[in-house]
């Protein structure tokens, strides 16, 4: 269980970096924390002839409030925004996802931008990045551009991010004022892929819902002024219009019953921190 | 028991005697075999797996792997079977096992060729390069369906999957069936599992050019049975085939057994190479084809009266073995057989075991080794009992249970219970675990309206297993032909040394139990000495120590036999030092004690001679020797047991020598949205005799019962109808982690030691694989009110227990997957297309559009009318792979439909699949409309199972995007 | 770092518990698999190869992390400890291998060193961390042997030692 062979690149800067991958596009893979790209690398699932190692690049190693978001460069990894001392205070639902999200160990190396652009189905940052409407900045050789989460994840593993661009920061809404968010997932193991997670935000009469794990990217629905039966009846059409799938580990019928039962409950958790 | 309070407490033993193993460990300086230092030459090993459940081989052409940088050999199944014979198992068989597959693979992850390479990197290099071709066969993967007369045939030449069945009748059955007031039934199915340990299966092997023979390094764990199986394939005499286990081996939990296969391939593979060669097993590996408990069906009958009180059981297995048998498969089952009745007075039994081959990885040794399977079965009888009768399950075991009188007791089936007083146990453990407070809690759960079930279980703890015991899958008179089996020798060596300090040198090649310091405790205590002064050093090799056949580590052998072996080996040196001592000290040797590094009088303890000056003078004054006494001070021990009979011409046997209790019972809480059962509380009490270092038993038992609850909660090796693996990743196989484990309310309840073993000690290690599993089944039981329940106990399944089915979609359009466990995919789709059904048609038709249409299609060669061999790189998001694939469009009925099938290969896995196309004329263009059906097998099956239906629909999507674009549809 | 090439070894240089160590290796070579082979550090062991069971689990930069989801090229530079570092120079092993030693929270030792590394980053974040916080950061390290129990009690003795508490008295049999 060993990799196939690849050249290795740890570039100076993002300028080499973006070189590298204009010149090598989908040929190259970068690796930011390598959380989820080593094991794909050992298992030969993927073989990329270079990899471009962003891990050392001190300028995307940032995490800063501006303009309404978290900014979150590519090199920053998920334990260090779970140490930045504004999260709890410009992101509850962050903050609360952040320890569902694989181990300690995984998180003092794994990036937040990275397990964004891998983009796995089960993700707790993806949904975060959906449910809250934020966003990534692509850049490449030819200049940089700004994609919205919902267009960013096209499908299972698969986003829009080009050969030969690179997701140099993610864009993270910073909590509203006087909105609720709460967060929950179901998964048979602490640290295992989710089953079903769910992310709930709630602002006045606004319910906003994203799942993750049960369709093969993030799913988001927002109602308004939804209650009791009436909300009962539109989570379980979103459970059903999502579908998902059997595997080992859970039931299509499971996943859909957790996004009925699990999503009351948190968007009733969202609701209550917004009143508080 | 005035024979149990003769056995000895000393010093050390009984003690929290800290571990002697530990510094090494905790400051990384332990020696496992990947450690070791080899030689320069040494090739490493990597392996061409199977991706299918069951197909021909073809061809294998491996010129191009041969031609890879770093590669020195290849070895085939032809290489192997040229230079082995196939490797045997206790009775005549139809199958022929080499270790690797010949003509044909029967699961997932068989190995099918060996590349031998400079390192680990370039053998994983060439394996793409090794060409095998396949004809994919049906497969059988159910062992009750496996035994039917239409479920495919594994292995040619037998006429049945059924490869041994027994039916055993032990005391009158059908009568006492007939006659009882009451009966029940139930079947039970167990699933597959394992406890794989942390470190992996290692081989270092090499041919010995001048003798014709083998030196192997491994971490092999016994029994060393298994030895003349190997020599024997390799057509050699056992004295040339030298194995040796280093110091550590990480964890085996049984599952080191079968790494005997591997080693006879990596001696064929140094043999061919022409140079040492080693292979450290990766975790894939491990997973899909190392080795798995017997998963197994079982129909359980009972018979009893009003007062629950049961007369006869009557049993029907079918053990499911996977692919191939390998010694001593299929032992599990019969090392239960003696304990067909569990610790139960019940007076007759019937058993009928089917022996079981299907398409899925071969067994091997797991903990508990047969137990947990029946006492799945019987002890959720006995709840069942309960329930129909109306009465606490707890009171219809106590009913049931043998009296602390009649010990020893000989079962029905034969086993000669030791020791015990199970009530006792029971009255402790309740006081202990306050049983009377868990009830409360439960009420006052279910007057809340949760669902909160109390479960119990009370188990056998075999220990010591009779060599013997697998005979009993024979006819008395095959057994009579044969020659008896019985026995179970241990092995041990103590010597002293010129100036007084102690080796000891035994067979228990431990995995990390303790056992150095253990028997440590034994003999410094039988000599008087400090323990500093006793080196225990338990690596193992063939050529130079005393072993036998029942060597190794398995079944809990150390507790009653390997210390016995010691115990007697350490006396035997005290009674020689006793009789030097006597002349000097001028007292008979009887009168002598040995404390404090002193031998002295008993009467007279200032009558008194060092130790090291009595062990020195047999190494430097012979001549001072009472006559006929030999020089030096080394004695060894080959313990063996006489209770350990073979079986009887009526099928009796007494399967192992000792017998330990164990009690358990737990309060669970089961989550109602999630389905998520909450182990809220857990008591356990085992009783094994006399405890010989409390700190190492606690350690088994957490162990175990850690274990038990993975089991029982988290851990199966799924396989899907077809035959495909899906448990191919940590992350797949859950092992059980801190934050899931209850806490363990451990009662250590009185001892009843073993009269049958010199220290009167029993096996710990196993008993919550036995219990726990079917302890928490019978509080869910309990919980739900429900009979059928199976481990493991996934949310999902519990969920359906709770709330039946699924209510219907409010949108009719929205159809619910179908429920199935086989991997076969299934979807469809819609795509309208601007341009004419016969323009879309012709596109199907026309290889140079098709080479266009197939996502990553690299090569399209037409193989026949309608048929084409393409080679495709396609993937999801990164995942890529090169595949080789087979289409054929069928059923053509131009141009409204078509059939789409084929198949692909390549180093991701493998894949079957169909589908239709209907084309149908709509406005300004044609509406298409496909199915499709696909089956994938392989790596990304085993590896990928939570994407694999989202990959496939993204893939087949992909395809038709294709077509529409293609037949003038753009990307509108 | 310039481009390496992939069918070259290149000189890798690092920290390893203090000293400065060198060795070569492809870029594709796990940083286990040097550390253990090249350096001859095998303590570290290797488990399962996907970052699942912690075996292999080291510090890097003070920070723990799986070494078999670390090229050896990404160390070149940096600071690592490794269970071979732990113990003081004359042997006597840190607080928390003693806490391992007395609390039997070690069987076969084979997980043993990836938890101890990991323990140790723990502790020292969370001086006073509860049974529920320990059982959590462990989550990552699979121990078939021990069933945790005997781990979590080291790890809580340990931190109580590290503290300056008197330890918590030896479990009674």
């Amino acid at each position: 269980m060993k990799p196939a062979a690849f050249d290795y690149l740890r570039p100076a800067d993002l300028d080499e970096a973006l070189d590298t991958l204009h010149e090598a596009g989908s040929d190259a893979k970068v690796m930011a924390g390598g959380q989820s790209l080593m094991p794909m690398l050992n298992m030969r699932l993927l073989t990329p002839s270079v990899i471009v190692d962003i891990s050392d690049l001190e300028a995307l190693d940032r995490i800063e409030a501006v303009n309404g978001h978290i900014e979150i460069g590519a090199a920053a990894t998920q334990a260090s925004l779970g140490e930045w001392p504004e999260l709890a205070a410009k992101s509850p639902l962050l903050a609360e996802a952040l320890p569902n999200i694989g181990h300690f160990q995984t998180r003092n190396r794994g990036t937040v931008c990275g397990s964004l652009a891998h983009s796995d189905p089960s993700s707790e940052l993806p949904l975060c990045l959906a449910t809250l409407g934020g966003g990534v900045v692509l850049q490449s050789k030819a200049g940089s551009r700004t994609v919205a989460a919902s267009d960013f994840q096209t499908d299972m593993l698969t986003t829009d991010c080009g050969p030969q661009e690179m997701l140099v920061a993610a864009r993270f809404p910073v909590a509203e004022p006087g909105a609720g968010y709460a967060f929950a997932e179901i998964a048979r193991r602490h640290g295992d892929f989710a089953i079903v997670a769910l992310a709930a935000m709630v602002t006045g009469e606004t319910i906003r819902l994203g799942v993750g794990g049960v369709a093969d990217t993030p799913q988001v629905r927002e109602w308004q002024g939804l209650k009791g039966g009436a909300l009962d009846d539109a989570l379980n059409a979103f459970a059903w219009e999502m579908g998902g799938s059997d595997d080992v580990h859970a039931t299509a019928r499971y996943r859909r019953e957790i996004v009925r039962r699990i999503g009351r409950k948190v968007i009733a958790e969202a609701k209550d921190a917004a009143d508080r | 028991m005035a024979e149990a309070e003769a056995k000895p407490k000393g010093k050390y033993v009984g003690q929290r005697v800290l571990r002697r193993e530990n510094f090494p460990l905790l400051k990384g300086q332990g020696r496992f075999v990947d450690d070791l230092p080899v030689s320069p030459r040494t090739l490493h090993a990597a392996f061409v797996r199977s991706p299918h459940p069951h197909a021909n081989i073809k061809s294998i052409d491996y010129s191009e792997a041969l031609k890879q940088p770093g590669v020195v050999a290849v070895i085939t199944g032809e290489d192997v079977a040229a230079l082995c014979d196939p490797l045997i198992v206790g009775f005549a068989n139809p199958i022929n096992y080499y270790g690797i597959a010949t003509d044909r693979v029967r699961y997932v992850g068989e190995p099918v060729a060996v590349v031998c390479a400079s390192d680990r990197y370039k053998a994983e290099d060439a394996l793409d390069y090794v060409k095998v071709e396949y004809e994919p066969l049906p497969a059988a993967v159910d062992p009750v369906e496996a035994a039917k007369p239409e479920a495919p045939i594994i292995h040619p030449g037998a006429d049945s999957n059924t490869v041994s069945r027994r039916t055993f009748i032990h005391g009158e059955p059908e009568e006492a069936m007939q006659a009882a007031k009451r009966r029940s039934e139930m079947t039970i199915r167990y699933p597959r599992n394992s406890i794989t340990p942390m470190e992996t299966y290692a081989i270092i092997a090499e041919y010995v050019s001048d003798t014709g023979g083998y030196d192997v390094t491994s971490n092999f764990q016994g029994p060393f049975s298994i030895h003349p199986v190997m020599a024997k394939s390799l057509r050699i005499p056992g004295s040339k085939l030298r194995h040796r286990s280093p110091s550590h081996s990480g964890g085996s939990f049984g599952s080191k057994l079968v790494i005997f296969p591997y080693i006879v391939v990596l001696c064929i593979a140094a043999r061919k190479a022409g140079r040492p060669v080693k292979w450290i097993e990766d975790r894939l590996e491990h997973l899909s084809a190392s080795s798995v408990a017997p998963n197994r069906v079982t129909k359980i009958e009972a018979g009893y009266d009003d007062d629950g009180i049961v007369s006869v059981f009557r049993m029907e297995h079918w053990d499911d073995h996977g692919a191939y048998l390998r010694a001593p498969m299929p032992a599990p089952i019969y090392r239960m057989h003696g304990l067909s009745t569990n610790g139960y007075r019940i007076g007759h039994c019937q058993v009928i075991n089917n022996i079981m081959i299907t398409n899925k990885c071969p067994t091997g040794a797991v903990r508990g080794f047969g137990g947990p399977q029946l006492y799945f079965a019987i002890e959720r009888m006995m709840h069942k009992i309960a329930v129909e009768l109306g009465l606490d399950p707890l009171e219809v075991i106590r009913r049931n249970l043998i009296s602390a009188d009649s010990f020893p007791y000989r079962t029905p089936a034969g086993a000669l219970l030791d020791s015990g007083d199970y009530q006792r146990t029971i009255d402790e453990t309740l006081a202990d675990g306050k049983l009377e407070e868990l009830k409360r809690h439960r009420d006052e759960a279910r007057a809340q309206g949760r669902l909160y079930g109390i479960g119990y279980a009370a188990v056998v703890e075999p220990s010591q297993s009779n060599m013997g015991y697998i005979s009993t899958l024979k006819t008395g008179e095959e057994r009579e032909r044969a020659g008896p089996k019985d026995g179970a020798v241990a092995s041990a060596t103590v010597s002293v040394d010129p100036v007084g300090s102690i080796s000891v040198v035994g067979d228990s090649v431990p995995q990390g139990q303790g056992h150095q310091t253990t028997l440590a405790q034994i003999v410094a205590d039988e000599l008087g000495v400090d323990i500093d002064d006793v080196v225990v050093n338990l690596e193992t090799d063939t050529q130079k120590d005393n072993w036998s056949i029942a060597s190794g580590n398995y079944s809990c052998r150390f507790a009653p036999a390997a210390t016995s072996a010691a115990h007697l080996a350490a006396q035997r040196v005290r009674d020689k030092l006793a009789r030097i001592a006597s002349q000097g000290l001028n007292v008979p040797p009887d009168e002598l004690e040995f404390e404090g590094g002193y031998i002295r009088a008993k009467a007279n303890p200032d009558n008194k001679v060092p130790f090291y000056r009595v062990a020195g003078l047999a190494h430097w004054s012979p001549s001072s020797l009472p006559d006929g006494m030999e020089a030096a001070v080394r004695e060894s021990a080959h313990w063996n047991a006489p209770e350990l009979t073979p079986t009887t011409a009526n099928d009796e046997i007494n399967t192992s020598l000792a017998y330990g209790f164990g009690f358990d019972y737990c309060g669970i809480e089961i989550d109602r949205d999630t389905g998520e059962v909450c182990i809220d509380k857990y008591v356990s009490a085992h009783d094994c005799g006399t405890i010989l270092n409390p700190g190492l038993a606690d350690g088994q038992i957490h162990g175990s019962f850690a274990a038990a609850v993975g089991a029982t909660l988290f851990e199966e090796f799924a396989y899907a109808e077809d035959g495909s693996f899906l448990s191919g990743t940590f992350a797949d196989y859950l092992v059980i982690t801190a934050p899931e484990l209850p806490k363990l309310d451990l009662i250590h309840p009185t001892a009843n030691p073993s009269p049958y073993t010199r220290l009167g000690a029993k096996g710990i290690a196993e008993g919550n694989q036995y219990s726990t599993p079917v302890c928490v089944a019978n509080a869910v039981a309990d919980a739900l009110g429900r009979e059928d329940i199976s481990t493991p106990l996934t949310p999902a399944k519990v969920f359906e227990w709770i709330h039946g089915e699924e209510a219907p979609p409010p949108d009719t359009s929205a159809k619910p997957a179908k429920k199935k466990r086989e991997r076969a995919i299934e979807g469809q789709g819609e795509a309208f297309v601007p341009a004419a059904p016969e323009e879309v048609w012709a596109t199907l038709l026309d290889p140079d559009s098709l080479a266009k249409v197939i996502p990553g299609c690299r090569e399209l060669e037409q193989t026949a009318e309608n048929a084409y061999r393409a080679t495709v790189d396609m993937g999801v998001g990164p995942v890529r792979g090169r595949f080789e694939a087979n289409v054929k469009l069928s059923d053509l009925r131009p141009p409204q439909s078509a059939t789409l099938s084929g198949d692909l290969a390549g180093p991701l896995g493998a894949s079957h699949g169909s589908g239709t196309v209907t084309l149908e004329a709509a406005e300004g263009g044609t509406q298409v409309r496909y199915d499709y059906t696909v089956h994938l097998t392989g790596k990304v099956a085993a590896v990928g199972g939570r994407m694999l239906d989202g990959a496939a629909r993204l893939l087949i999507g992909q395809f038709f995007k294709a077509l529409v674009k293609q037949a003038g549809g753009g990307e509108k | 770092m310039p481009l390496i090439a992939k069918d070259a070894r290149h000189r890798i240089a690092f920290t390893l518990n203090g000293e400065d160590v060198e060795g070569y290796a492809e870029p594709r070579m796990l940083l286990v698999d040097f550390l253990r082979h090249e350096l001859g550090a095998t303590g570290t062991h290797v488990g399962c190869e996907h970052g699942v069971c912690g075996a292999c689990t080291i510090r890097v930069n003070g920070r723990a992390a799986r070494a078999c989801l670390m090229l050896a090229v990404q160390a070149d530079g940096k600071t690592l400890d490794t269970v071979e570092g732990l113990a003081a120079s004359d042997g006597a092993l840190s607080p928390l291998q003693q806490a391992f030693h007395e609390k039997f929270a070690l069987q076969c030792g084979f997980c043993t060193p990836g938890l101890l590394m990991s323990l140790g980053e723990v502790i020292e974040r969370n001086p006073d961390p509860s049974e529920q916080d320990i059982r959590i950061a462990i989550s990552g390290n699979i121990c078939r042997c021990t069933g945790y129990q005997e781990i979590i009690d080291a790890a809580l003795a340990a931190a109580a030692v590290l503290r300056g508490e008197t330890p918590p008295s030896q479990n009674k049999d």
